[in-house]
């Protein structure tokens, strides 16, 4: 008897459920919902919310044409403030409420956190800026796109530069020991020893947030290095560039995308001057991009941020791919990514078997009079 | 030995850093055995101000020197404001609690206060203005010890002795050694217990008001976060000097600093945590009360 009971009460609450969900299964077929995930507060939020202008731009012109195959794109925009923690909640989110794409996540260590979520539910992914390596290259998440190239291609960049371009030969190597920075180190120390022209004389890892470097700026003093790679993000980046000048220290400042930000030339100020950082390549000249750059203008009544062309050709190819295959199975979606390609604000691009873009490089830029400039 | 010497100097600048705000923790500490989480988020509003203020002025044109003494007394009174109004409402209603709600109460502060300025201010890293600039007689020795560098450690060096002072051989200072001993018989004795709590929080806000303009200054920019990783640095380095005394606290951040600093140069800056740590762990264990703290005896 009693067991008759929670069997009926079991059914009723099975019923109950399913009645809950009918709305949502309805909804889902008249939009497309698109996921847009990425720091939108906080301290990195300089990265993540260009890449939802982005995304808002391509999709309100899309919508105002009348969607994809009829349906009109809803986006769904998640914080997940660089965090890997955070990250696989924000992944979580999305999933239940029924991403079909997503765009993002924008940190390398918050995308990793989140891609198995992801990964299971089948739903197709696509980075503007996360660059680690295994994300690609591990061979782990199938559903898993970027349209900017891996940091296995930014250290040889910047290892290349320091050894051929300014023709030095000590380089200290420093990294954050982050998830973003340290393998970037890394891969320039491999690609300093492997060439045989120069020498790694300090490779170490500091602690972001520290109240102080001087210690470690004496300690590359020390070393006698001519130039300093620098592995990580642009708020350590500029209180070095800073120590050193205040200790005296003239070597050259190499560093990475993250520092490729004009929050960094805004913090470090004059510090900043003849600083090296590897970016995106240049696409100033493209077309697309400069639309892009007068669509955002006109929307939003400033300049884009980091990512934002990266950002906008993410949403642009996935819409493209959308329409194309019909639907939003991932199967379908990745054919048409690796077959076609789609005229971007970073060049016309198709994606490789890994996920990687194929044609999208790398540059080095200086700082020059408050500005990055690209070095030819 | 240059190296050696160069060193030497980065640790006591870190340490010297340090201590600015690991006054404040201790002498809360001392008075009312209450380990106020929240300090270093003053620290953070008191660089917040000065950053204000001296961005307002410096577009007036003030010369430099009205700019930091304008700023610094801004941030002193701003700060001064809220380390008074966060012991009335988060501290003060739960004097009689057992120990552990207030320390939760003052996580929670902690945590406000970040979101606040975050909301309130930005969540960008700002550059701070360069308020300590190069002084001349100090080019020959730039590589070792900065103007500021310079700046920080005579600071230090006058609010250890200052507060040492007052504590010692003021009346206010006596009715603080009072309280901290024996709170019910200072009461009966006439001292006002509330009153003398809320100067001692007072005090240790100015305090961390003077360290946010210098540390800020020194390190170019702030955020709403730095207060955050300053002060747990910072309280670890008062609980090594042994919490409750002022010239434990200095002493506790010099030798953190110190330690850190020597860690990077000769070893790994990978390691300079473990090291700072490690060293916490053997001195408790020897010495449990910090180098220069008392031991705790229970009254009966």
């Amino acid at each position: 008897m009693k067991l008759m009971k929670s069997k009926k009460i079991l059914a009723a609450a099975a019923v109950m459920m399913m009645a809950m969900y009918a709305p949502v299964a309805g909804n889902a077929a008249d939009t497309i919902k698109f996921g847009v995930a990425g720091p939108h507060s906080g301290d990195l939020a300089s990265y993540g919310l260009p890449t939802v202008n982005a995304a808002k731009l391509v999709i309100d012109q899309v919508n105002a044409k009348g969607g994809i195959n009829g349906k009109k794109i809803e986006m769904l925009i998640e914080d997940d403030v660089c965090k890997p923690e955070i990250a696989t909640n924000t992944a979580t989110k999305l999933v239940s409420e029924g991403a079909q794409v997503v765009l993002g996540h924008i940190c390398s260590g918050a995308t990793v956190a989140a891609m198995p979520i992801y990964r299971d539910a089948k739903i197709l992914v696509m980075s503007p800026s996360a660059t680690t390596d295994p994300l690609t290259y591990s061979g782990e998440y199938p559903n898993f796109f970027r349209t900017i190239a891996p940091n296995a291609a930014q250290s040889p960049t910047m290892a290349d530069f320091a050894l051929n371009k300014l023709g030095l030969t000590k380089i200290a190597v420093i990294h954050d020991k982050g998830d973003y920075g340290k393998p970037l180190a890394e891969g320039a120390k491999k690609a300093i020893d492997d060439s045989g022209k120069g020498k790694v004389v300090l490779f170490e890892g500091i602690t972001p947030g520290a109240v102080d470097y001087s210690a470690i700026v004496q300690k590359i003093k020390q070393s006698g290095a001519e130039a300093v790679i620098f592995g990580g993000y642009h708020p350590e980046a500029s209180k070095i560039v800073s120590m050193m000048k205040k200790k005296r220290l003239k070597a050259e400042f190499i560093s990475d995308d993250g520092v490729k930000d004009d929050t960094f030339i805004k913090v470090a100020g004059k510090d900043a001057e003849g600083v090296y950082a590897v970016g995106p390549e240049d696409v100033t000249s493209n077309k697309m991009a400069m639309k892009a750059k007068e669509e955002h203008k006109a929307a939003f009544k400033s300049d884009p941020g980091a990512f934002f062309d990266g950002a906008y050709a993410a949403t642009t190819v996935m819409l493209h791919a959308i329409e194309k295959a019909g639907s939003t199975d991932l199967d379908a979606l990745k054919k048409v990514l690796q077959e076609e390609k789609v005229e971007t604000p970073v060049g016309a691009i198709n994606f490789d078997q890994k996920g990687d873009a194929v044609g999208v490089g790398y540059s080095m830029y200086q700082v020059q009079n408050g500005k990055y400039v690209v070095v030819k | 030995m240059d190296y050696f010497i160069e060193l030497f100097f980065s640790g006591i600048t870190r340490g010297a850093i340090y201590a600015l705000i690991a006054l404040g923790y201790t002498m809360v500490y001392g008075i009312i055995g209450l380990i106020n989480f929240a300090h270093g988020e003053i620290y953070m509003i008191g660089a917040f101000t000065s950053f204000i203020v001296a961005t307002v002025l410096s577009i007036y044109g003030f010369p430099l020197l009205a700019i930091v003494l304008l700023s610094g007394v801004a941030a002193v009174i701003w700060s001064s404001a809220y380390g008074y109004t966060v012991e009335k409402i988060a501290y003060k209603p739960l004097r009689h609690a057992p120990r552990l709600s207030p320390l939760i109460s003052a996580i929670g502060m902690s945590i406000f206060l970040q979101n606040y300025v975050l909301l309130a201010q930005t969540s960008d890293f700002l550059p701070f203005p360069e308020l300590i600039p190069d002084f001349p007689f100090m080019e020959p020795v730039a590589h070792i010890v900065g103007s500021s560098d310079l700046i920080i450690l005579i600071t230090t060096a006058i609010i250890m002795l200052i507060l040492t002072f007052i504590i010692k051989f003021t009346r206010v200072g006596k009715a603080m050694r009072a309280t901290a001993q024996d709170r019910t018989m200072a009461m009966l004795v006439g001292i006002n217990v509330n009153q003398i709590i809320s100067v001692t929080f007072i005090i240790g806000s100015a305090l961390a008001a003077i360290g946010g303009l210098l540390i800020a200054s020194h390190i170019g920019q702030i955020n709403f976060y730095i207060g955050f990783l300053a002060g747990i640095k910072a309280f670890t380095a008062a609980v090594l000097g042994g919490i409750g005394s002022i010239p434990g606290a200095v002493l506790g951040s010099l030798v953190l600093g110190l330690t850190e600093s020597f860690a990077t140069g000769y070893v790994s800056s990978d390691y300079e945590d473990v090291f700072a740590f490690s060293l916490l762990v053997l001195i408790l264990i020897f010495k449990p009360s910090g180098l220069l703290g008392k031991a705790e005896t229970k009254k009966v």
